[in-house]
């Protein structure tokens, strides 16, 4: 199927800073897409490019197949989050949504209908966005998005500040809204979170896309995690079998093979297995690591210090 | 927190057609009163208003009592604070960066730029249309000097309504910050009249150009004539057309972040 968000080529430049760096990727319909990358690695920047606030340095977007710009009415098409404290503080909640109802040309009534989907009561929805919590106005970010009922999300870090029954509810809501043809992009720092919803990953770091592709696709190859009655002769059995594989601190090991082979492997070593699983616990945070280690800041500092 | 209902989510790329332009009017009018601050800001202007011409009543002499004159003292405050409503209505979108949501709902930035222009200005000749008929009454009230006011003054106070109100919007085009625009918007022009007064005579074609408490004068005295009208012109093609088209090529152009 054609895809709902195509970017291609993408740059940013500041003077002879390269912010976005020929990223391209695209967002297929019925999808959820987490992109990931450290802090300032141009998420926010490549999502800005998309919906036509930061003038790209070349390259070229499109949503549905035209340039942001060129969608009419394009919040009935595109759903976007950027920043959810992006509001004026001395505007309520409903009002918010009653001005963005009416540019759309939406009736009133769905205004209603987005706080009750948000979860913000009547009385909140008529108190100022000043004194909203970080949670409540990532909900009503959420109901400004879908006020339009779009069938493309664009959303920056939607998680944050959502407490944990709200990041669950989130998570169903994006995975409904993808299980019904809508294409999501999430940004979120929140790799556990991303993991739970998302079904493909676009990872950057400085800039540059350093891997994407399905997160099965992705995760798969990164082992088994097992833990058995002795890890030295597990290892020593995953050795003979000419596997990777590196102990883990806290007992244990990951293996670079599937989890049938890994199990047989253990039997026959005649060890008792107590724990034996894809390593995709840690799985996502491990990869996003090593795919960013080059362009993470916390390398640069070390080198600085040093 | 309900469970999740969201109707329909098409892939197919549904085309609409463009934000109709009296529709971005429409939201960008309601900007203008539904925060506290424009709440707050129309009120004082509307007070103002009200509180300049009955004192003025109070203290003015019987035959001063004029429709005129309670019209120029209404245009006092109205000059001062409508322009604030203008820088307001476009440095919000900075200052309170909602034009994150505002330029993602309408990309084409020229037509919001527009729909606040043009929604401005109708507030602003609303405020006079309010003025007068408040003066009106006033006078059938309590007047005593004479209802002077004919289409020439009326065209007066209008055409120096128009250009308080379109020096306000363009100062917030060119500046996107509140304070900044504000500051620029009062003292720039009083620092360049201090300025003139200085130089004094070596200065005075200058002064006659482009000072604009000069030029503007005559428009509330109601003196204006064809050398006059130039003047005007040439003052305001500086301090209101300049910063507006310049204003509108930094909008056009600028990155819209959120920090």
């Amino acid at each position: 199927m054609c895809p709902m968000i195509t970017v291609t080529e993408l740059t940013k430049t500041y003077g002879d800073h390269t912010a976005v760096d020929h990223v391209s990727f695209t967002v297929p319909p019925g999808s959820v897409t987490g992109f990931l990358g450290p802090n300032g690695a141009g998420k926010s920047t490549t999502m800005r490019m998309i919906v036509g606030l930061t003038p790209a340095t070349s390259g070229t977007s499109a949503v549905l197949g035209a340039a942001y710009p060129e969608l009419g009415n394009p919040g009935l098409s595109v759903g976007v989050l950027l920043d959810a404290s992006a509001q004026h503080v001395g505007r309520s909640g409903r009002e918010v949504l009653t001005l963005g109802a009416t540019l759309m040309g939406l009736p009133a009534a769905r205004v209603d209908r987005m706080l009750d989907l948000v979860g913000l009561s009547g009385a909140e929805g008529r108190r100022r966005v000043g004194d909203y919590s970080l949670g409540m106005r990532q909900r009503l970010g959420i109901a400004h998005a879908l006020l339009g009922d779009p069938s493309v999300l664009i959303l920056d870090e939607p998680a944050n500040g959502l407490d944990p029954a709200g990041i669950r509810w989130m998570r169903d809501l994006l995975r409904d809204f993808a299980d019904r043809g809508g294409a999501v992009l999430l940004s979120s720092h929140l790799l556990a979170e991303v993991q739970a919803v998302a079904d493909r990953l676009v990872v950057i770091g400085r800039g540059r896309i350093v891997a994407s592709g399905t997160k099965d696709e992705m995760l798969a190859g990164r082992g088994v995690f097992v833990r058995t009655s002795d890890d030295a002769a597990m290892a020593a059995a995953a050795a003979r079998a000419g596997w990777d594989a590196a102990r883990v601190a806290d007992g244990g090991l990951t293996v670079g093979a599937d989890l049938d082979a890994v199990g047989d492997a253990a039997f026959g070593a005649g060890l008792s297995v107590r724990e034996l699983r894809r390593a995709d616990g840690a799985g996502l945070e491990e990869l996003f690591l090593t795919l960013t280690a080059d362009t993470a800041r916390e390398r640069v500092t070390e080198e600085a210090a040093a | 927190m309900s469970t999740v209902s969201i109707e329909r989510a098409v892939p197919a790329p549904a085309r609409h057609p463009q934000v109709p332009f009296p529709r971005l009017m429409a939201v960008e009018l309601r900007k203008l009163w539904d925060t506290r601050a424009g709440m707050w800001l129309l009120g004082i202007i509307a007070a103002a208003t009200a509180a300049t011409m009955i004192i003025g009543l109070v203290v003015m002499d019987r035959g001063d009592r004029t429709l005129d004159n309670l019209l120029g003292l209404a245009a006092v405050p109205q000059n001062i604070l409508l322009p604030v409503l203008g820088i307001m209505a476009v440095t919000a979108e900075w200052s309170q960066r909602t034009g994150l949501v505002t330029f993602t709902l309408e990309p084409r930035r020229g037509r919001v730029i527009a729909a606040k222009l043009v929604v401005n200005v109708l507030v602003s000749v609303a405020a006079l249309a309010v003025s007068i008929g408040l003066g009106g009454l006033l006078y059938a009230a309590v007047g005593t000097g004479g209802w002077t006011l004919g289409p020439g003054e009326a065209n007066d106070l209008l055409v120096g309504q128009l250009l308080g109100i379109l020096q306000g919007v363009a100062f917030g085009l060119l500046f996107l910050s509140t304070a900044v625009a504000v500051v620029a918007f009062f003292a720039l022009p009083t620092v360049w009249s201090v300025a003139l007064q200085i130089g004094g005579d070596r200065v005075a074609s200058i002064t006659r150009w482009l000072d604009l408490n000069t030029t503007s004068g005559p428009l509330f005295g109601h003196t204006m004539g064809a050398a006059e009208w130039a003047h005007l012109a040439v003052a305001n093609t500086v301090w209101v057309l300049l910063p507006l088209l310049l204003g509108i090529w930094r909008v056009m152009r600028a990155e819209v972040k959120s920090s």
